[in-house]
């Protein structure tokens, strides 16, 4: 009455064929979605590791009266136009710091133009035949040659590429994270903790909760539009500041800071709860000496992946003005100040191609920044993680 | 090896029966062979869930399994239709036979094994889809109707032989998830009688069912049985007493004794056996 | 300058006299309590109610003052707001002092304050979302002043080019220059957006598939992480990438086969998209087919389906709304997404249905508006709010949508942890 296992097993061999094809289909997914990844990190580093190098050039350099007034004449005629020009107008400053140099000449590395680096790295250069044939001789002398790039750690924002650098940048993610911290953090960690242990069930607290998962998903840009609104125009906050910044960013680093919260409370076992009111404890006091302790791990994660999104935030910031060209480190947060996504976008921008190996340099100092605060969040949690 | 051999001495007058077979036939039943299984061990990573277990089912009979919860009784039933394959970690050694094939050999297509070898759950799992195509569903992905008038006979068919016809068949298009626990577990029967099986496992069918729904299922079982082989698990002595033609006891991953249901449940030929069914245990 | 020295002395000044507040009230309370009388808070709750007694009002004064100013414009000189301040500040040190009584409760006092201050908090993020709708709509109904709300929605040419005269007040000659017609800009988002849910969803949900129904735990725990990190890049970066090498290997691509595309053309933004957006599909896919019962599987399994027949037929089914759900999240998030276009996508408006052209979006021109050397009263500049309006509500709306599906699905199956 019943077909044998074998004659079923002909008729399925196109349904496992199918079975089959689907397993591999959704493997090559999860293998291009991979893919993906490799390429671009390779296509990051291939493009921003020759940042991290800057060509440099041994000359002669005479400091005399006369390369004070004109710092062109510092150097050989032949080699003028390979050195860097904004390390020429640096020269007189220098002579007038130390006057003991007047009147001596020495050989000494000093910073090649960004087109004399662009040809060292073999990428295209503006160069003409005669200039190549100057650096190759010079490279062959071992007079030129790529050195380790401390400018791009060290200055701010500049025209020049060989002079362009993330230090003022960085110092005003910095600047702005910290607001961003002191703003949402207390904020974010007592709204949870208002939601999760004080607030009563009723519409208030329901409208409350689904506003804050509302936020979290309203695009980044419409915060820019209310830091521009509310904190420029109606406070009167000044445009570009890290204090702006930081306060756009701690608005949208809000929810993710409560929700983390929330998650973290959550996940304390009511049984503490029960002991300590046992005991005689006030609900503030149970979730001051007993709740709060037991989450912070959680809370600490949630909170630095909270701010490692707000550190990759770039469209509100650029509405509220932090694109401005930093060459110089701001003094405080309310002075104009950029961030390094600001930064990379700023770079992405200029039409000198040295700039792109900056931009994928930026880049990759982000990434590695935001790759390590995301694996000290993981750290953490693997570390402090309990089992109730 | 079973452990009976020297339990009662007043059974040492009947004749030994042989490796797997009861110790005492249903003449009643029917005899053919459906499943043999010999020496099957099955191990859960480091822990063993089944020892040497030797058992042969007869075709359209009800059998029942039972013993105390974690005996191995459910690990058991579901080395017929290899759902333990979805367990990871699972080691099997030993003989399931079927049909004169090894259901374990590497050759052997688990999917067409469980075609053959159906199962209804402990609790009712209706696909998220409506009543008709809780049923259709698997016929038509086997090819047993091709026409829609085939399947809507099928479907009625299989609704009657459930014993779910008159109730549902004004909602064929309701979700299955509507219907109460009884009546969805009866779905799932149905749906399982549908791709037309030779052999039902059941895993403690009606431990989340109300006492009504519960008869109505011990009602179908005896009724289905003409058609298929019917291998139950339970943990209700009085369901097996009821139902199955021969009963097999496990404890603690050993099966302890296979009978015919009667003599089990009068005259059971080992101690842990009768110890379990006087309520001294379990 | 001068306010904020003010603002420090007068922080310098209430800090002092909350130490002083501390120490008289917690010396106060020990005095009574040497006395041997009985007390219904300890000396230190006493303390921290006479600090906050001090410096609450204070504070209080200080913002409602500020914030009257700023509202309505009143002028109330700094600094007799600040001395105002503290005055208020040492009577409340006052009446606190007179409270540290035996019979008063100062721990259920302090705990009533807190939960009021924990309260306060809460209420922020409801005035963030009130504050995103009153900056937007305020300036957008400026905007819509200017230029017609019909021809705004409807209107095909998008041509600010020279309402900054309007600004100037010479309307006149620039009535006929500038255009808001937001058609081509909405066009350009949804081409932008559908490239990029044509590369996630397929890849995000696959990869979904073989995550949870396929791989083995060892893939599965390194996978998770690892599509995680596409998540983890900064919009800027992936903006780069999409310009700098995405958009030319297109124009390569597609001068190889004969047709021509612009190097800002759509299919690279798009396709970059895509590509941060998988993770978002992958692991909240992930999340809801681990949701659906492990039941449903073995049901199917044991009638005889193939594995890839439960998933395709049982599992996906069962899991859509979930991944429905996902999916209208991550268009809610393409169609906000700023940096990737700015960056890769054009700047001109342009109604097409050809993704190799240059096309604009919704978001580019947010941007553009704000960030050129615009009068913030130019119709330009408003005009940023008029788009944003839409956008905000368009997002609202899908997420909105999206909640709800995923709760109906948490609904069916019971599931807690979605």
């Amino acid at each position: 009455m019943s077909q044998s296992f074998d004659e079923i097993s002909a008729q399925l061999k196109r349904r496992h064929r199918k079975s089959a094809r689907l397993k591999w289909l959704s493997m090559g997914a999860l293998g291009l979605a991979g893919l993906f990844l490799v390429i671009f990190f390779a296509d990051m580093l291939g493009k921003g590791l020759p940042a991290f190098q800057q060509a440099q050039i041994r000359v002669e350099v005479t400091y005399s009266e006369q390369s004070q007034q004109l710092p062109l004449a510092a150097v050989n005629e032949d080699v003028r136009e390979l050195v860097s020009r904004g390390w020429l107008r640096t020269l007189p400053m220098m002579m007038r710091d130390n006057p003991q140099l007047l009147g001596t000449s020495r050989q000494e590395w000093v910073l090649a133009d960004g087109q004399v680096d662009q040809y060292l790295k073999g990428h295209y250069t503006r160069l003409d035949d005669d200039e190549k044939e100057i650096v190759d001789a010079l490279a062959e002398q071992g007079r030129a040659e790529l050195q380790f790039n401390t400018t791009f750690f060290s200055r701010g924002d500049s025209k020049m590429p060989e002079l362009a650098g993330i230090m003022s940048a960085a110092m005003g993610t910095v600047m702005t994270l910290l607001v961003t911290l002191a703003v949402s953090f207390p904020i974010g960690v007592m709204t949870a903790v208002y939601l999760e242990e004080f607030a009563p069930d009723n519409r208030l607290t329901q409208i409350i909760e689904i506003n804050i998962n509302n936020l979290a998903a309203i695009p980044s840009i419409l915060f820019g539009l209310l830091g521009l609104a509310i904190f420029i125009n109606f406070f009167g906050v000044p445009r570009s500041s890290p204090l702006v910044g930081g306060l756009t960013l701690a608005l949208m680093t809000l929810p993710v800071i409560i929700i983390a919260t929330r998650t973290a409370l959550r996940s304390v076992p009511d049984n503490i709860r029960h002991a300590a009111f046992g005991v005689g404890c006030s609900r503030w006091q149970v979730v001051r000496d007993h709740v709060l302790p037991l989450a912070l791990p959680g809370i600490m994660t949630g909170s630095i992946i909270g701010l490692a999104q707000a550190m990759g935030e770039t469209a509100p910031l650029i509405i509220v003005g932090m694109v401005a060209f930093i060459p110089d480190i701001s003094a405080s947060v309310t002075d104009a100040a950029t961030v390094l996504p600001a930064q990379i976008f700023t770079w992405a921008g200029e039409p000198d191609r040295a700039f792109v190996e900056k931009t994928a340099g930026g880049i990759l100092v982000l990434l590695t920044i935001l790759i390590a605060m995301n694996a000290t969040a993981v750290v953490l949690r693997k570390k402090f993680e309990r089992r109730w | 090896m079973m452990d009976m051999k020297v339990a009662n001495l007043g059974a040492a007058s009947m004749s030994m029966p042989a490796i797997g077979e009861p110790v005492t036939r249903n003449e009643e039943a029917n005899h053919e062979l459906s499943i043999r299984v010999r020496d099957l061990n099955l191990w859960y990573g480091q822990t063993q869930a089944l020892q040497n277990i030797n058992i042969d089912v007869y075709q359209k009979n009800v059998t029942a399994l039972i013993g105390p919860s974690g005996c191995g009784k459910s690990t058991f039933l579901r080395c017929l239709n290899r759902m333990n394959d979805l367990i990871r970690g699972v080691r099997i050694e030993g003989l399931v036979e079927m049909d004169g094939r090894d259901v374990n050999e590497v050759r052997m297509d688990e999917v067409a094994l469980r075609r053959r070898v159906g199962m209804v759950f402990q609790k009712p799992n209706p696909f998220p889809k409506s009543i008709y195509e809780n049923i259709a569903y698997a016929p038509r992905m086997h090819d047993l109707v091709s026409r829609k008038a085939d399947q809507d006979e099928l479907v009625e068919r299989a609704l009657q032989d459930a014993g779910l016809w008159n109730e549902v068949k004004d909602k064929l298009h309701q979700p299955g998830t509507s219907l109460s626990g009884g009546q969805q577990q009866r779905l799932c029967i149905a749906r399982a009688i549908a791709v037309q099986p030779d052999v039902i496992l059941m895993d403690e069918p009606t431990s989340a069912l109300d006492p009504i729904s519960t008869a109505t299922i011990e009602d179908l079982m005896d009724k289905l049985k003409k058609q298929f082989t019917i291998i139950t698990v339970t943990h209700n002595m009085q369901q097996a007493a009821r139902v199955a033609d021969y009963t097999a006891f496990f404890h603690l991953g050993e099966l302890i004794e296979y009978n015919d249901t009667k003599t089990m449940f009068s005259n059971p030929h080992t101690k842990k056996a009768e110890d379990y069914i006087t309520g001294r245990y379990g | 300058m001068q306010t904020n020295q003010l603002l420090l002395l007068f922080s310098g000044v209430l800090l002092l006299l909350g130490l002083i507040a501390f120490f008289m009230g917690r010396a106060k309370a020990a005095r009574v309590r040497s006395t041997g009388t009985s007390m219904y808070a300890q000396p230190d709750q006493y303390a921290w109610f006479t600090v906050l007694a001090t410096a609450g009002p204070a504070v209080l004064v200080g913002a409602l003052g500020s914030f009257v100013m700023l509202l309505l414009g009143a002028e109330i000189p700094t600094l007799y707001l600040l001395a105002g301040s503290l005055v208020v500040s040492c009577v409340g040190l006052m009446i606190g002092m007179n409270r540290v009584r035996p019979d008063f409760h100062a721990r259920q006092a302090i705990e009533r304050v807190i939960r009021f201050i924990l309260a306060g908090a809460a209420l922020i993020s409801i005035f963030t979302t009130f504050g995103i709708l009153f900056s937007i709509i305020s300036e957008a109904v400026r905007f819509f002043q200017m230029h017609s709300f019909w021809g705004f929605i409807t209107g095909t040419t998008w041509n600010p080019g020279a309402s900054f005269l309007e600004a100037a007040g010479r309307a006149d000659d620039a009535a006929s220059a500038a255009q808001f017609g937001s058609v081509p800009l909405f066009a350009g988002t949804f081409m932008i957006t559908l490239i990029a849910m044509l590369v996630a969803i397929p890849v995000g949900l696959m990869s979904a598939i073989y995550m949870s129904e396929f791989a083995p735990a060892k893939v599965r725990t390194l996978a998770k992480p690892v599509l995680e990190v596409l998540a983890g890049i900064p919009t800027v970066v992936y903006g780069f990438f999409a310009a700098i090498t995405v958009a030319p290997v297109i124009v390569t691509i597609a001068g190889a086969l004969g047709l021509e595309a612009s190097f800002n053309n759509a299919l690279a933004p798009g396709i970059v998209m895509g590509i941060m957006i998988i993770p978002f599909i992958s692991s909240l896919s992930d999340d809801v087919i681990n949701a659906v019962p492990d039941s449903m599987r073995q049901g199917a399994l044991a009638l005889g389906m193939t594995r890839g027949e439960t998933i395709k037929h049982v599992v996906v089914p069962a899991a859509l709304p979930g991944i429905i759900s996902a999916s209208l999240l991550a268009v809610s998030r393409a169609l906000g997404e700023t940096m990737i276009v700015v960056m890769a996508a054009g700047m001109r408006p342009n109604l097409t249905a050809n993704p190799l052209e240059d096309m604009t979006t919704v978001t580019v021109r947010i941007v553009a508006a704000l960030t050129g050397d615009q009068e913030f009263e130019s119709a330009e500049t408003l005009s940023a709010f008029a788009l944003g309006l839409v956008l905000f509500v368009v997002t609202l709306t899908l997420n909105l949508v999206s909640v709800i599906m995923i709760r109906r699905f948490r609904e069916k199956y019971r599931v807690n942890n979605l």
